[in-house]
Parts: C-alpha cells; structure tokens; sequence
C-alpha cells in the first residue's frame, strides 16, 4: 500500500512563475519511478511537494489512499536521500543512523539492531564509530542511504544522489541501488538529470521539461517511441537526428535524403527523426540512402561515429568500427527505416 | 644527450628569474612590514609592564627604557600594595557575579534569536533584523539616562534589591545583557544562515521538531561561534568601568574589580603607579578565559557534511 499519486499538482510561487504544471503520475507500489529532466524543469520541485519541503498549490498527492498535502514531512512515512547527503557532521555514522529513530522514540535496542542490519546491508559495519568527515564521497552516500533504510519508509525518495560520486564509483552505486530496490521491495522515485541513470535504474521513467509532463513510460517504450521532438532529443546518446522534411504522397523529402514514410501523415512540413545507429555503412539495395560529407570522426572501439552533412543538414552515423574514414571524406550510407519517426512541426508531437 | 644538458639550465634560469626575485622580496616585505607592526603594536604594553615593577620615584624621573639596563632596581611594591588594597577580594568576587551572568544572559538569548531570524519564517522578519541590527549604531552614552531613570522607577538599584533579598547585580546584568544583544543576535544569525539548508530538511523529513533542530543540529555546529562570543562578551563585560560605575555608582559592594582599581588612585592622581599593576593584575582572568576557550575554534567543523 506504497502507491504515490499526483493528480493535478501545481507548485506556483508568484502569479505568473509556475514551475509545476498540473502534474499528472501514478507511481505503483514498489515500482522504481524516475523523474528525469533538464535543470530547472521542475523535477526535483516535484519531489519535494511529495517529502513535504514545499507547500502544493493545487491538485493533490498522495501516499498509498492518504492524502498528503497538510500532513507534515515527518509525519508522511517517506525517506528521503539529498543530493548533498545532508550529514549530520557532528555525529557519528551510527547517530547519523540512529537519528531519525530516536526522533520516534523508538527503544534503545530496536534502534541498534535497526542501524546494525542497515550497516550490514551498505557495507558500513567498520565505521560506524567514524565521523562524516572521516569518509571518502561514497562511503558517505551509503550512509545517507543508510539513514533512510533504517526507518523502512513507505517510499524512498532520492534527490540526484549520484551526482556527487565520480563517474566509476557512479556505476557501480547505480548497480548497488538497484539490488537494493530489488531486496527492500519498496517504493523509490529517483530524480536525475542524467538519462543513463534514468534508462538504466528506472522501472520506468517520467520525463519533465519546463514543468510539464512529457512522458511517462518504461525505458524501452520511451527510447523506441517517444512522444514527442523533446523526449525524443532527451533521450539517447548521441542525439536522434531531426532534419527538416516535406511530405509529399508519404514520401518525406529532406535536403539530402528521401524517404517513405511506413505509415501516412496528414502533414506536409514536419522534422523527421531517426537515431544513429538508424545510420549505417550497410546500404540496402532500393532503400533509402544518403551522402554524408564527413565532418568528425569519432572511434570508441566498439563503436565508429561520424559527424557530417547530409544535404545541408547534421546527421550523426554508427558504422562499423573497421569502416575506414577520414574527415573530408564523402561516404555513402543506409538508413534502417524501422526506427523512423516524424514530428509535427507546429505541435512538435510524434505522429509516427 | 640534449635533454640532459638543457634541463640543469632551464632550471637555473628559472631560479633566478625576475618572477621568483620578486616572490621571495615580496615575501620577505611582507615579513618586515608584520613584524614592525607587531613589535610597534606591543612597545606600550611592554613598557606598561616593565612600569609596574619599578618604584614610583624612578618611574615619574626617567622613562620606562632605561630601567632595561644596569643598575636594575626592580621591585614588587606596586603589586603588594595593590593587592592589599582594601575591597580587592569582595570587588573580584563581584565582577564574576557580574560578568558570568552578564555573558550568560546575552549569549543564550541572542541564539534563539539568532536562530528565529535566520531559519524561521514570520511577518517583518527583515524589518525586525534591521532595527536590531541598527541598534549596533546607538552610542551607549544615549542610553545612560532613560534606563538608569527607569532602573530608579522600577525599583532596580543595589540598595533595594539587597533590600529585597535578590542580588544587587541585576541592574548590571540586563544592562550589559541589553548592550551585548544586537551585536550577539547579528553574528550568531549570519553564522547560522550560513549552515547548509539541506541540514534543516533533512533534520525535518527525519522528523526533528525546532528545539530539537536547535539543540542537537544548530547549537552543536556553532560551538565555534558561541566561543567566540562568549569571549567577545566576556571581555568587554570583565574589563567595563563606565556601565559599573553609572548603573551601581559607587555602592562598594557591588564594584567590580575595575572599579575599585580607579579608586586606588587619588582625586590629584597620586598612586597613579598602582594602576600600572592594576592593569596586569586584571588581565589574567581575560587571559585565561581567552585560552581555556581558544580550542573551541575549531576549522571545518561543518567538514563532512554536504559534500561529496
């Protein structure tokens, strides 16, 4: 009974600065949400409204079947993991722990097996006795999350708390998360800026920009159909390439490159989008093709990137690693039409 | 085999270069400059010392410098004669009675409000912290009539507090306490504002309550603040003449020590010597508050906390 709702929530701080716009998400019971977006598009806000840190101008959240708005952020069941980890510097790893217990007045030894059973979990039984100060990044992001552990909340929210970590510990925490989403079985809603971290940890993802909902679904649903300009150039790396195009008879022109749309749109000016690895060194005998004067090459090993024009727009390529360019050369390559998309270009919405 | 010759001279031409002559002068400026202000800051103070332990004759015949060289006729005179003085006993005992409570007072009052105006949203917030913040700018002297008047009217003097059975010193304590607030409620709320707000929600969400945020978050990560005012405090309460003498006069059993100490010396200023003692004699209790008090300033004390 960990379910989250937002239905229609708005969060206003003055007349015309809305930085959350009738907010709409069902997040399951211990279903992994992550709330992912551009700095600013309100995400962390979002996240907030639901801890208790900020008052909700409209609409309403709750916690299982109870509403939330007027209940105090102590009083709502959730823990909550800051970016900045939030320490208590002046206590050990084991008060740090303990704090949010004894704040309940829970007895002595409930406490101690609480912090000892979490410790165990996060690997922190050798410094418990330690101050903040005394850790390295990632010991003390364990402890903030061991903070939240020991409470066993109804709903685990966490407030990019990766972000601080370099990019080697970063992976092997977003692993550690995981697991421990699997072995707790409760409800986390995770917010990030990063998209790795939201299509690799997220049960599924909802994406915000400007303080309006996107998108809501499972990475893959996401990745494979986005619903519009914004979720598409969001996610993935390297970006999907948007050209402009015209429809004519379903078929879409662009300035170097024609292609049959697999389905008939009611437009004839839109932005075609199709991601790199749509791109290939593989031409298929009467499929589309197109030049590419190449700009930049890049070599990843498993991967080959080229940067370059196609007609006078900038397309990205994935070819196979072995293909031999040069930047200034022109190469012929394929387009795979089954990751095709075309975007409105008044309403920027998917329309295949 | 080219490498090996250039990199001795590189290294050469970099050691001599207008670039490191002008680190090591600088440096070297710099040291003269601090010293010289040093030793010019503490050329009174050492001649007031070597002064208190020369006989008065000497001291109103030649100056304090050529008691430096032989022959040396130093002596404890000034001292003993200070110390049996009478009253010094009961007027040290009195300006512990004052000063404890006139630090106490302030400092634990000006912490919750401190911490009101820098964490806690109510109307005129702002414009209340401005006032007491400008209240720093009223001259103490304003203030002597209208509150020793009311004092008076209340009924808060030595004599009829005694009287009453309560101690003497209350006038003096909500005196100083009063002086001591703006500038303890300015530098405690600005040390407050500046601890990291994720402290405080997560605290929240945890579900501390504000005297519990206050007493195991706030006050334990300001002890180095606290010290310092506490000492600030202390001091100028220890070391008050003007504030002792308006508010309690000349009641004798209520002077504190500084007070007694500006008595010793005649209406024609004579025994003037006596003060040269005085003066050291009346540092030591600073003195070993400032140091007993110095390792509360610790560095970093918020290290650990929000950072990764």
């Amino acid at each position: 009974m960990s379910s989250v709702t937002y239905d229609h929530v708005v969060k206003r701080y003055t007349a015309d600065l809305t930085v959350v716009k009738d907010f709409n998400v069902e997040i399951k019971d211990k279903e992994f949400m992550v709330l992912v977006g551009p700095s600013g598009c309100g995400k962390s806000t979002a996240l907030r409204m639901l801890a208790g840190l900020e008052a909700i101008s409209e609409g309403e959240i709750r916690i299982g079947d109870r509403v939330v708005n007027n209940v105090a952020a102590k009083d709502r069941d959730i823990a909550m993991v800051f970016q900045s980890y939030a320490l208590y510097p002046h206590m050990s790893v084991y008060d740090n722990m303990a704090f949010p217990l004894q704040m309940q007045h829970m007895k002595k030894e409930d406490i101690d097996k609480r912090v000892k059973n979490a410790s165990q979990i996060l690997g922190l039984d050798n410094f418990l006795k330690r101050k903040p100060r005394a850790l390295s990044g990632g010991q003390r992001q364990r402890v903030a999350l061991g903070r939240a552990i020991v409470r066993s909340p109804k709903v685990f929210l966490l407030d990019e708390p990766l972000s601080n970590l370099d990019a080697k510990l970063r992976g092997q925490t977003r692993i550690q998360l995981q697991k421990l989403h699997r072995d707790l079985e409760t409800t986390f809603i995770y917010v990030t800026h990063d998209q790795v971290e939201a299509m690799t940890m997220g049960d599924r993802i909802a994406i915000m920009n400007a303080g309006i909902l996107q998108q809501v679904g499972t990475p893959g649903d996401i990745y494979d159909h986005p619903a519009n300009l914004f979720v598409a150039g969001f996610i993935g790396s390297p970006t999907m390439n948007f050209v402009p195009a015209t429809v004519d008879n379903g078929i879409a022109r662009a300035s170097g490159l024609e292609v049959k749309l697999p389905k008939p749109v009611s437009v004839t000016k839109g932005t075609l989008g199709f991601r790199p690895e749509a791109v290939t060194d593989r031409v298929v005998e009467g499929g589309p093709t197109m030049k590419m004067k190449v700009d930049v090459v890049e070599r990843l090993g498993s991967d080959q990137f080229l940067y370059g024009q196609v007609g006078s727009d900038q397309v990205t390529a994935r070819v196979d690693p072995r293909m031999s360019v040069q930047p200034g050369d022109t190469v012929q390559l394929g387009l795979g039409t089954a990751g095709l998309h075309f975007f409105d270009s008044e309403t920027e919405k998917a329309l295949i | 085999m080219t490498i090996a010759v250039a990199s001795p001279t590189s290294s050469t031409t970099a050691r001599f270069s207008p670039r490191w002559l002008s680190d090591r002068l600088g440096g070297f400026v710099l040291h003269v400059v601090v010293i010289g202000l040093t030793v010019a800051w503490m050329v009174p103070t050492i001649g007031l010392l070597i002064t208190s332990f020369r006989l008065p004759a000497d001291i109103s015949n030649s100056g304090w410098w050529t008691a430096l060289s032989p022959p040396f006729k130093f002596t404890f005179d000034n001292y003993s004669q200070m110390l049996s003085a009478s009253n010094l006993g009961q007027s040290l005992f009195n300006s512990f009675m004052i000063s404890i409570p006139a630090t106490v007072i302030p400092v634990a009052l000006a912490a919750f409000a401190a911490y009101a105006f820098a964490w806690m949203k109510f109307p005129g917030r702002d414009w209340i912290f401005l006032a007491l913040v400008g209240l720093l700018a009223v001259p103490l002297q304003l203030t002597f009539i209208p509150v020793t008047t009311e004092l008076v009217k209340l009924g808060l003097t030595p004599e009829k507090l005694t009287a009453a059975g309560l101690p003497p010193f209350i006038p003096l304590w909500l005196a100083h306490a009063g002086y001591g607030l703006p500038f303890s409620i300015y530098l405690l709320s600005n040390f407050f504002r500046a601890l990291p707000s994720d402290l405080f929600e997560s605290a929240e969400i945890d579900g501390a309550g504000t005297l519990t945020v206050f007493f195991r978050i706030v006050l334990p990560l300001s002890v180095p603040a606290i010290a310092s005012l506490v000492i600030f405090q202390f001091l100028w309460v220890w070391n008050d003449l003007l504030v002792a003498l308006i508010y309690v006069g000349g009641v004798a059993s209520v002077a504190p020590v500084t007070v007694t100490l500006v008595n010793l010396v005649g209406s024609y200023g004579q025994n003037y010597q006596l003060l040269t003692a005085a003066a050291f004699f009346s540092m030591i209790v600073p003195l070993v508050v400032f140091l007993s008090l110095q390792r509360y300033f610790v560095r970093g004390i918020l290290a650990g906390s929000v950072k990764g």
